[in-house]
């Protein structure tokens, strides 16, 4: 099944995120940032990376390009969009998922394994776990911190998608690290499932997020 | 007609802002004993326009739509009009 990985200068774990939509079972390509079209892809990536450098701020940049007005499309045809790291910066940005991801509390760049918990199994990307299990995934970003002035509004709509499950390295609200729009087509997560997805890499945990959004292609 | 903007950003009341605790800490050691250390993000440009209102307003649109994010930024505007062109 074809899966579009969206391409911005900066971006970093696009060819990751390909080899782990190959190992899932999809058939990834990439596409560059100034493209408007993308009806032939059943899927969307926005990967990892640092887009336009992280000017003014992680994720704004990318928010205005041309493209997002074909991830806008994509959505209202029902199509899974999943946002890992700035993926998942750039999609608060553009509103498709509440709150946003700024700077850590300790003001530094985070990069280790972390446990997480899945909140909610009823979005395709995290179908494939079961409620409040816990996985290991590695994150890696400066500006993590997932803020929201209205969390309660996420749990009365179980939007909340992962979770840290020990520490709260980046001092997230209510440890929050992954979110979802209200229909739970659209993922933002800080943590990088491709990362974690053979066990040469130290964790399988994050194969079942691919696995999962092709599961209904 | 030109106009100079400047558009002011600050973090909301109660946002954490690790820059200005990273700073605050460091004038600690530096001695000075500083409190409510604040950073702030000033982005300046110029730009063409019939009045001073409706300059404001097209910098006001680009606030919501680039320059802050709604969710955690407060915003100022400043325009003056350029005596002549710079």
């Amino acid at each position: 099944m074809k899966v579009g990985i969206i391409r911005f200068p900066g971006s970093n774990c696009d060819r990751d995120v390909f080899h782990a939509l190959e190992l899932a079972g999809g058939q990834p390509s990439y596409i560059w940032w100034n493209h408007r079209n993308l009806s032939d892809f059943e899927a969307i990536v926005i990967p990892g990376g640092f887009s336009y450098g992280d000017y003014l701020r992680a994720g704004a940049i990318a928010a205005i390009t041309p493209i997002i007005e074909g991830v806008k499309k994509i959505v209202k045809e029902d199509k899974p969009v999943l946002g890992i790291c700035n993926g998942a910066q750039i999609l608060a940005e553009i509103g498709l998922v509440p709150g946003v991801f700024t700077t850590n509390s300790n003001a530094k760049f985070i990069c280790k394994w972390t446990e997480l918990k899945v909140k909610t199994n009823r979005t395709l990307f995290t179908s494939l776990y079961r409620q409040n299990e816990v996985i290991k995934m590695p994150i890696a970003h400066a500006e993590g911190r997932y803020y929201n002035d209205e969390i309660e509004k996420l749990h009365d709509q179980d939007q909340i998608v992962l979770t840290f499950a020990s520490e709260n390295p980046n001092g997230s609200l209510e440890a929050v690290t992954g979110v979802c729009n209200e229909d739970g087509l659209i993922c933002a997560i800080m943590p990088h499932p491709e990362r974690a997805s053979e066990s040469i890499l130290g964790s399988v945990d994050g194969l079942k997020f691919f696995k999962g959004m092709l599961k209904k292609l | 007609m030109k106009y100079d903007a400047e558009v002011k950003i600050s973090l909301k009341k109660g946002m954490l802002n690790p820059e200005a605790a990273t700073i605050q800490r460091a004038l600690s050691l530096l001695e000075y004993q500083v409190e409510n250390t604040k950073t702030l993000q000033i982005i300046k440009f110029s730009l063409p326009g019939e009045s001073e209102k409706n300059i404001h307003d097209e910098v006001d649109e680009m606030c919501q739509r680039l320059l802050c994010n709604p969710v955690i930024h407060n915003y100022e505007i400043k325009i003056t009009p350029q005596l002549k062109d710079e």
